[in-house]
């Protein structure tokens, strides 16, 4: 098993947002969650990429054979955990082309791998930017700095593609797309997807999974999985909405 | 006259001190003077002996201690004593892809074997103003006082008063200087120096200078060094000049820079200041031609107990006239800081457009800084803005960055790198630029603290150091 959580808490401030939360997903798998606006769907893809401020109280988060909780954002991606951001940083004067050298680099020598030749690294970006269709000259400016909405999700998937992840979660990487980037973005997803590597999904919307089409969905509500299904429990929801779960959960 | 009789060293404050010296030493002190510099350092030394130094509750000086400076005990030396250390080994400097044309002053005093004014082969005149005085009487009438202006304080008067060596440049009219002029200021000495230096520089009309100014020491030996220069730019003349500040944490220096620009002139400041206990620099721009332009620039990378105070003054005399001040600081520790950032336009300076931002990181909460914009506007048709930041590192761009596997130091260094790298960037002298940015680079990493003999020696470190991350394609 990839990932493994069992009966996870997490707080905020003292604030329990994820109550007893669980969840595993196999290799080769794609987990959509879905849910409403405050359940807790970007609290839990800040808890397993170790997130400061999010606090697990209870509970485990079993990754590749181990209990990732309390390990830094950056060992657990040095493991290879990749999180799509809902809303990516910019960061002026960081060039993007460095900081996935960089990025690269350090998780080379985490693996116990040399740093990638300066020919290889460019070779390998231009491969990736075909796939998700990025202009070439995005790599040359600083990271996220004055990228549209649309390209700095692309960008996302850009770098997962760079890095190459074991699990990655993509957090709302739907929002703020027309259907040319989704698409796009989709075809990234699905390039990338294989038999060894794991995907979370987390979307407010069933549009996203037309694209990338999910194993299992499983719907969050206040802090907890309160249904799991197929892809079509995603039309479900499209057709009737979070209410009538919530009724169902309450009986 | 031994040099012990000139060297003072009595337990009186620094003022005391140095009104005694000059009463007693006055001819001395203004041999080699035309009459008209001896009625400069006269009128100098009344309003010093009247007002003296700054102190504590001098309003413009409130965020700087100087009484603790001022305080203290103190070897000011008037005539140069004679050297014994091998000044080629003070002064050694490997730097090979930077070409440098070098004026050395050690402890105040100018040291060149090749004589003490020489004109080089593009006809720009260099060397020490006690010479240069007596050989340019009348560019000294002109513009020697002239430019330090009336509201100067008790470090530029006593300065004034008693100054006796510094670095004289006049680029005449229509010369281009290629080669980088680079004065290297080093003090090295056993006992507690007050060193003053003087230094006046004329471009002429449609000239072009490129000088860097480096303040370093030698040892951890504590002195206060008081510098006063004065530029007088002419009409379509361009200046380009680089202060590197890298002294030992006991040290305090005092720099005041007087820029008087002309018509359709331009200057570059960049200020970077990497090392020193105390420094104050002011910087105060003239313009007084039209179509006159500043760039006033400044990095400040403050750790420990060290102060720096920049105080930076813009005057839009004329119309026409443009400015653009940026300084920016990392502020680690319990170092602390000043900007002031006063731009004035004069009632008929009409099309003035002024621009001036100040931004801090501080790494800890222990670090302070008071930044202070002040504009005073006397015309309608202006543009001025200014702006000032205090903040933390962004906790957003952190996660960010370690979430793709960078470590918690590596991603804290690219973010502080990147937040300096705006002005480093400004550096158009490439070689300069990356020697720069090396040293930002030590310093972020705290392998910097004082060379150990030239503040470009960076490029050539004795120990071999190590970037986890590769910087340089930023």
């Amino acid at each position: 098993m990839l990932l493994n959580i069992k009966d996870l808490t997490v707080a905020i401030n003292g604030k329990e947002i994820i109550k007893g939360l669980n969840l595993q997903v196999n290799k080769g798998e794609v987990h959509a969650i879905m849910g409403p606006n405050g359940s807790g769907k970007s609290t839990l893809a800040a808890a397993i990429t170790g997130r400061d401020g999010y606090e697990v109280t209870k509970g485990e988060i079993w990754y590749k054979g181990q209990n990732i909780v309390g390990l830094e954002a950056d060992e657990r991606a040095n493991m290879g955990i990749f999180l799509s951001f809902q809303y990516p940083v910019e960061i002026p004067g960081v060039s993007m082309t460095n900081f996935m050298r960089t990025a690269l680099n350090a998780q080379r020598e985490y693996r116990g791998q040399p740093n990638i030749p300066a020919g290889e690294f460019l070779k390998l970006m231009e491969e990736k930017k075909k796939m998700v269709d990025i202009h070439a000259k995005l790599t040359k400016r600083s990271v996220n700095e004055g990228f549209s909405g649309g390209e700095k999700k692309k960008n996302e998937i850009f770098q997962m593609a760079l890095l190459e992840p074991t699990l990655a979660i993509l957090d709302e990487t739907d929002s703020g797309l027309d259907i040319d980037a989704l698409r796009t973005v989709a075809k990234g997803v699905n390039e990338l997807r294989s038999s060894e590597n794991g995907f979370v999904v987390i979307t407010h919307y069933q549009r996203l999974l037309e694209y990338i089409v999910p194993d299992y969905v499983h719907v969050l509500s206040d802090g907890k999985i309160v249904k799991s299904g197929t892809k079509n429990l995603a039309l479900d929801l499209e057709e009737k909405g979070y209410e009538w779960l919530k009724e169902e959960a309450a009986v | 006259m031994s040099m012990e009789k000139d060297t003072l060293q009595q337990t009186q404050t620094l003022d005391e001190m140095l009104i005694g010296q000059y009463r007693q030493y006055k001819e001395l002190i203004s041999e080699n003077d035309t009459p008209h510099l001896r009625q400069i350092r006269e009128n100098a030394f009344q309003v010093f002996e009247k007002e003296g130094f700054p102190h504590s509750g001098t309003e413009m000086w409130r965020h700087t201690d100087v009484d603790a400076l001022t305080e203290d005990d103190y070897v000011h030396e008037l005539k140069a004593p004679v050297v014994t250390e091998n000044i080629e080994d003070i002064f050694q400097c490997d730097v090979h892809d930077f070409d440098t044309e070098t004026i050395s002053m050690l402890n105040g005093w100018y040291t060149s074997k090749t004589g003490d004014l020489k004109t080089m082969p593009d006809g720009v005149v260099v060397g020490s103003i006690s010479a240069a005085m007596k050989a340019y009487p009348e560019l000294f009438e002109k513009h020697y006082g002239k430019i330090t202006g009336s509201e100067s304080n008790g470090f530029v008067q006593i300065n004034t008063a008693m100054m006796q060596d510094g670095v004289f440049i006049w680029v005449p009219d229509g010369v281009k200087v290629t080669k980088t002029l680079q004065i290297i200021k080093i003090i090295n000495r056993k006992e507690q120096l007050f060193v003053q230096s003087r230094n006046l520089i004329i471009l002429g009309k449609n000239s072009e200078l490129s000088l860097m100014h480096c303040d370093d020491s030698v040892d951890h030996q504590a002195s206060l060094v008081n510098t006063v220069t004065e530029f007088f730019v002419d009409e379509n003349a361009h200046l380009e000049l680089y202060k590197l500040q890298n002294l030992n944490d006991n040290s305090a220096l005092i720099n005041s820079t007087f820029i008087k620009q002309m018509a359709n002139s331009t200057i570059k400041t960049n200020t970077l200041t990497f090392n020193c206990g105390l420094i104050r620099n002011s910087i105060h721009v003239k313009l007084d031609g039209q179509g006159a332009h500043a760039d006033v620039l400044g990095l400040y990378l403050m750790d420990k107990e060290q102060h720096i105070d920049n105080q930076i003054r813009i005057d839009h005399n004329v119309p026409n006239c443009t400015s653009n001040e940026l300084f920016k600081g990392i502020l680690d520790d319990e170092a602390s800081g000043v900007f002031n950032g006063y731009i004035y336009v004069a009632r008929d300076a009409q099309q003035t457009n002024a621009y001036q931002n100040n931004n801090n990181i501080m790494l800890k909460s222990t670090a302070t800084i008071n930044t202070m914009p002040f504009l005073e506007i006397y015309a309608d048709d202006v543009k001025c803005s200014h702006g000032a930041t205090v903040g933390q590192l962004d906790q957003e761009a952190m996660f960010y960055i370690r979430s793709r596997g960078i470590s918690a130091d590596n991603a804290r260094m690219l973010l502080l790198y990147a937040f300096a790298a705006d002005i480093i960037n400004e550096i158009s002298i490439e070689p300069l630029r990356q020697r720069i940015d090396d040293m930002v680079k030590k310093r972020l990493r705290g392998e910097l603290s004082v060379c150990e003999k030239c503040v470009l020696h960076c490029g050539t470190p004795d120990k071999e150091y190590h970037f986890d991350i590769d910087l340089s394609q930023i």
